[in-house]
């Protein structure tokens, strides 16, 4: 019996941390939609491409750690390998992608 | 004294169930690994794609700023990022143990994650069709549907193991082996999401602007 209460207590618990969990990531949802509209926007109205474009990618860096960090739980402890993983991944990805586009295609 | 069904069944799972057993463990790092090569994987898609884009001749191509519609590419956009917080859902459900609404939510992913795919055949046949833009046409044709065609069979594959996933497990309920299942589909989705991002900002938003 008493187990069984103590067992409720944490299940009570886990389920407020889930639900303050959930909150940030509806509202990351949120920002992700605002920057995603802000990126449309800026391409749609009539500005210079020097301007637009950096801005563009920064915005969709922010929302690819939002993404990262909220929806597939970086922030959350135990996630010190993954992190490590996905961020060689990066690291290989930005020399390949600078490889292609300034000796192999070119 | 507690079984092995009995550990394993829906009402005393622990905390964290997709990560509880030794083999989910394995599996969550193994699939970041995964990840990780994906990752790479389309780097040397988008390199290929950023260096080849411009490569058509004068006759036969058409230059992004033409082809691309940005309405249809913002509709899909929305689309997957909203699919991406129903596959949120799902999860928050199945660390409160709930099956059958993580089951729901991630039906409605499934919706969604057809719809962007239906849309996105279109767009491929609309490009076919009145452009002449295939993937042998020409360079910027071949890097474009690599890029963008690899993407979608991404979602594709995503939406097979979704669906699979919930018949195999639809009466079985939530517990400890088909748990980290669940979640790293979710993982997947989202990585989906990630490479959707880049190339709607790459390819699309890029091209739009020159």
């Amino acid at each position: 019996m008493a187990d069984n209460t103590n067992s409720n207590i944490h299940d009570q618990f886990h389920k407020e941390k889930h639900k303050e969990e959930m909150k940030h990531q509806v509202i990351t949802f949120a920002m992700m939609i605002a920057f995603t509209i802000i990126a449309f926007g800026l391409v749609a109205g009539d500005f210079s491409k020097l301007f637009v474009v950096p801005i563009i990618l920064v915005l969709a860096a922010v929302q690819v750690l939002f993404q990262l960090y909220y929806f597939m739980h970086l922030n959350q402890k135990g996630h010190e390998m993954p992190a490590l993983m996905i961020y060689s991944g990066v690291f290989a990805a930005v020399l390949t992608i600078l490889a292609l586009t300034t000796i192999t295609w070119i | 004294m507690s079984t092995h069904e009995d550990v394993l069944s829906s009402e005393n799972l622990p905390h964290e169930p997709e990560r509880a057993t030794l083999e989910g463990k394995n599996k969550f790092m193994g699939f970041w690994f995964f990840l990780g090569g994906e990752t790479v994987l389309f780097a040397s898609l988008f390199g290929t794609y950023l260096a080849l884009k411009n490569s058509f001749g004068e006759a036969e191509g058409t230059p992004s700023q033409d082809l691309f519609g940005l309405p249809l590419v913002f509709i899909m956009t929305m689309i997957l990022l909203t699919s991406s917080l129903t596959s949120v859902y799902a999860i928050y459900h199945m660390k409160n143990h709930a099956f059958k609404k993580m089951m729901v939510w991630f039906g409605i992913t499934v919706l969604l994650g057809a719809a962007f795919l239906g849309l996105e055949v279109y767009e491929f046949n609309h490009y076919v069709h009145d452009y002449g833009h295939t993937f042998t046409a020409h360079a910027f044709g071949s890097a474009f549907y690599a890029l963008v065609g690899f993407h979608g069979a991404h979602v594709a594959f995503g939406l097979g193991w979704f669906i699979v996933l919930m018949i195999r497990n639809a009466r079985r309920g939530l517990n400890l082996y088909n748990a980290p299942k669940f979640y790293l589909a979710s993982l997947y989705w989202h990585f989906i999401d990630v490479v959707w991002v880049f190339i709607f900002t790459v390819v699309y938003l890029m091209g739009k602007v020159g």
